[in-house]
């Protein structure tokens, strides 16, 4: 079955290499202009391929399909950054929600804690030391301090828990969603299904580095992301819609997790866990699976493109799936109806 | 109220004794392998835990020094093996080191050795109930560990070895590790709770039925009070391992489905089993810490622990809590919101308790008169570091906190500072606080001291950096990483070569002091230490309290 799955994806790259040149050349042109301005980048991107797409369409009697717009550049966000000592930056409301309850109320609790214990730790041994004091008094009791040093700590995680609590209740009170996709995990990579758009599938794996690939494979380029955070195949989502996952897995328990989306689900095999985000931000969004699940547990990763609509739905029919609601929103150059033989849709199963 | 045994009996019969107890002592293999007497099988116990140590020890040497560059640099050459096969190394290292460190490690030297050595002579008992079954206890642990040790000769899958985490999750244990490598270690785990389950038998039993008259349950040192706490957790807690991991063989072999879904099984059932296990463990791992702390931070002082019944009650609420509290290590399970409010809740109530415990030694110390000999160093150390793991884990108690924690290098921070620096500190303190009673020799004060600074700097540097990975989102369990996280993990690595070094000075000191330190007298701490065993001569005698003393 794994063998089949392999095949078909190793056809599906094979299929369509005039394409992945071309979006590797597009994404390696805005590289520079990504690292410039991140968030000029992607607008950028979008508007090359746009102007692209209609020429190999029209060369190639087979395309059925637009060509999918050129895969974001990295940018500062989504990713974890050299020496760093805190939290990712986050793009969801509930990650913004979430990262200032551990940097506006947990870490300076704790952080509290432990130079208030330090102080006092230090003050008696400083000040009851041997030499300082050498007739101990022989008191061992003191209710009052007792009872105060139970009620504070309570009181002070009463503090707590209020806002901790209310960041568990809105994670778990998703708005409506606009889209959903089913995420499944499997020995050792990801692949994403998108039922509200004709129910496609797309594959993806970790792209290895240029000396560990066979003469022809696709490898990393630093514009597809970096060492063991790149993938061949990003989950494309629309920037500023309510997005729904299904996460399940087919093999052993895995787990979706994207720092900057705050979001970490597992992938559990019998199981369909439900989470949700919303990114107003477009760009590129690295995590990385979160359960040991193998061998290869460490290169799995995951990668979330967050694009503006139009872009989305170029990408949707790029894989061979339908927009969302009604046909006729589809472009003159998509077929009647989209091939059952697709490539990417062929993978699933 | 705790100052129990300054006053008893100064067992006069213990140093008659002492000169023709050759006599009653049995040849070398009988003594050592069909032993029953307490102190014998708490020094077995020891030397095990420090042979197992050093073995859990140099396998996450391997592992720092995978991780100290981006990339993967040695498990080919060490696995003799290209490609997946040297990866499946990796996961093997990492498993066994936590199933080492954990049930061979730190339960074998906290429990079996100091709780064997000194919880029948601080209540004032000549041996513990059942010595026999103590006899037992020990060598199934060491069968446990061969067993473990063999797994690593047979096939996991991928390549030799059992590599699913201590904590062996189905389905990766089950359907994703064929061969029988998985078998032993399930084995093996077998072995080591029915060890630890008979010992907790005896202990309690020990406990409850054999003090000397007037040694009144709050009167029993801390330290007793601790492991007491402890062997309840066990039994109540083991039965339950023993059962997940049962349903984990009969899975792999029978062909039940009880963690299948495909024939009605939940992975998910799996996760809360070993966690309604896997959270009192902790507390295993770390009650008789608390309890060695306690004795040492009084004995130091020269002062009765203050508040010596909230200390004692404040373990038993750790322990009555600590059994509600075991999903908060499965807060992405996708498990309803309502159970996540409670779990975070519950865990967070356990913060008080611990926090009772700091404050009180503390206050132990509060107008004292501090020695600062090595024990006390090292418990001084062990109160700070704690407090580092323990708020730690407040942070990580908040459900919706732990979303973005949860299986990252945070997680592995904490607890390597509730542990590493946590309990071993309490096991350093342990073994430089009864070393001249144990050897009869005093350890040496200065290796003692560079002992702790170069090992306080180690693990510091190992582990606090880890905190920042995990903030960055490394997952654990990673034998390789973005380059962008590869100075912490370079500095981590550093640390632990500092580490090394101390547990180096460690060894050496106790050879050396074992062959020639001085010769120890009856109590080397002066007046307040206070619990029985300075009462007897160093080392104790044979068989001790063929008189009981009186505690009044
Ligand atoms: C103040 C008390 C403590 C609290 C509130 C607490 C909380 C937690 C939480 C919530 C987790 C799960 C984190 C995750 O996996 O996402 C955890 C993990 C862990 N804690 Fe603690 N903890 C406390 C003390 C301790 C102590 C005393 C020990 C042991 C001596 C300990 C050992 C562990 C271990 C070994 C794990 C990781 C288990 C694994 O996933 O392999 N903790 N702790
Ligand atoms: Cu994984
Ligand atoms: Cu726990």
């Amino acid at each position: 079955m794994k063998k089949i799955k392999t095949l078909l994806m190793a056809m599906t790259l094979a299929g369509m290499p005039g394409l992945a040149l071309a979006q590797e050349q597009a994404a390696v042109a805005s590289a520079p202009v990504a690292q410039a301005a991140a968030m000029a980048a992607p607008v950028a991107a979008t508007v090359a391929p746009a102007a692209d797409a209609a020429a190999p369409a029209a060369e190639a009697v087979k395309a059925e399909k637009p060509a999918a717009p050129a895969p974001l550049a990295p940018s500062e966000l989504g990713l974890p950054h050299e020496a760093a000592i805190g939290l990712q930056e986050v793009v969801t409301d509930v990650g913004q929600n979430g990262r200032w309850m551990h940097n506006a109320v947990l870490f300076p609790l704790i952080a509290g804690i432990c130079l208030f214990v330090l102080a006092l730790l230090l003050w008696v041994m400083f000040r009851y030391r041997a030499a300082a004091n050498p007739n101990p008094s022989k008191n061992s009791h003191n209710t009052l301090i007792e009872v105060i040093w139970t009620l504070v700590p309570i009181l002070i995680l009463v503090a707590v828990a209020v806002p901790s609590i209310r960041l568990l209740a809105r994670q778990f009170d998703p708005p409506k969603a606009d889209l959903t996709i089913k995420v499944i995990g499997h020995q050792w990579f990801w692949s994403y299904q998108y039922p509200d758009n004709g129910d496609f599938e797309v594959v993806s794996n970790m792209l290895k580095e240029k000396d560990q690939v066979e003469a022809g494979q696709q490898f990393r380029t630093d514009a597809d992301g970096p060492r063991l955070l790149a993938a061949d195949e990003r989950m494309v989502v629309p920037a500023g819609k309510v997005v729904k996952l299904i996460v399940t897995a087919d093999d052993v328990i895995h787990s979706f997790a994207v720092p900057a989306f705050w979001t970490k689900m597992d992938a559990i095999p019998g199981r369909l866990n439900e989470t949700w985000f919303k990114v107003d931000r477009p760009g590129v969004y690295f995590g990385q699976c979160s359960e040991l699940c193998g061998v290869r547990h460490g290169f799995m990763p995951i990668a979330v493109e967050v694009r503006p609509e139009a872009e989305f739905n170029q990408w949707v029919l790029s894989k061979g799936g339908k927009l969302a609601g009604a046909e006729a929103v589809a472009p003159a150059a998509a077929p009647a109806e989209p091939a059952p033989a697709a490539p990417a849709a062929a993978t699933k199963g | 109220m705790t100052d129990t045994t300054a006053s008893a009996a100064h067992s006069d019969a213990a140093h008659a004794h002492d000169h023709h107890d050759a006599d009653h002592k049995p040849g070398f293999f009988a003594r050592w392998f069909m032993s029953t007497n307490h102190k014998d099988i708490g020094t077995l116990y020891l030397l095990f835990a420090v042979f197992a140590g050093i073995i859990g020890g140099a396998i996450s040497g391997l592992m720092r020094l995978e991780l100290a560059e981006p990339g993967i640099q040695y498990l080919e050459a060490w696995s003799g093996q290209q490609g997946d096969a040297a990866l499946h190394l990796w996961n093997v290292l990492i498993t066994a080191h936590g199933l080492i460190m954990v049930f061979f490690m730190v339960m074998p030297a906290v429990i079996g050795g100091f709780g064997n050595w000194f919880v029948p002579i601080m209540i004032g008992a000549p041996d513990m109930a059942f010595p026999r079954m103590n006899n037992v206890s020990f060598w199934l642990t060491v069968s446990a560990f061969i067993l473990l040790l063999g797994s690593t000769f047979v096939s996991g899958g991928i390549g030799n070895g059992a590599g699913t985490g201590w904590t062996v999750y189905a389905p990766l244990s089950t359907s994703g590790s064929p061969g029988p490598a998985v078998d032993l270690a399930i084995l093996s785990l077998h072995l080591a709770g029915a060890s630890s389950i008979l010992g907790a038998v005896n202990f309690i039993t020990t406990i409850f039925n054999m003090r000397a008259p007037g040694m009144t349950l709050h009167k029993m040192p801390l330290f007793v009070w601790s492991v007491l706490v402890t062997a309840f957790l066990l039994l109540l807690s083991l039965p339950v391992l023993a059962a997940a991991i049962t349903m984990l063989l009969t899975d792999r072999n029978f062909g039940t489905t009880f963690y299948d879904p495909s024939g009605g099984g939940d992975p998910v059932l799996y996760q809360h089993l070993f966690w309604f296990f896997g959270h009192p463990e902790v507390y295993i791992m770390i009650l008789p810490a608390f309890g060695i702390v306690s004795q040492i931070v009084s004995t130091f002082s020269r002062k009765p622990v203050f508040g010596y019944l909230g200390m004692a009650y404040a373990m038993v609420a750790i322990g009555v809590v600590g059994f509600v509290v075991w999903a908060h290590h499965m807060f992405t399970t996708g498990m309803s919101v309502n159970v996540k409010m409670y779990f975070t809740a519950a865990t967070m109530v356990i913060a008080v308790p611990t926090g009772v415990k700091i404050f009180s030694w503390i206050a132990t110390m509060w107008s004292g008169s501090i020695s600062f000999k090595a024990p006390m160093v090292w418990a001084l150390g062990f109160i700070f570091m704690f407090t580092v793991g323990g708020v730690t884990g407040v942070v990580l108690a908040n459900g919706g906190v732990d979303d973005i924690m949860h299986d990252t290098y945070y997680v592995v921070a904490h607890f390597h500072y509730v542990l590493s620096l946590g309990a071993v500190f309490g096991l350093f303190a342990g073994t430089y606080y009864w070393f001249p009673k144990m050897t009869g020799r005093m350890y040496n004060e200065f290796l003692g001291h560079l002992h702790f600074w170069v090992f306080f700097v180690g693990v510091n540097v190992l582990f606090f950096p880890m905190h920042f990975l995990g903030l960055q989102g490394m997952p654990r369990r990673y034998p390789d990483y973005p380059d962008a996280q590869a100075y912490w993990n370079h500095v981590a690595t550093n640390g632990y070569y500092i580490m090394a070094i101390g547990v180096g000075i460690f060894l050496i000191n106790m050879i050396w002091s074992m062959l020639a330190g001085k010769k120890a007298p009856d109590n080397p701490w002066g007046e307040g230490a206070n619990t029985l065993e300075w009462t007897l001569s160093s080392p104790p005698p044979f068989h001790q309290f063929e008189t009981l003393p009186k505690i009044d």
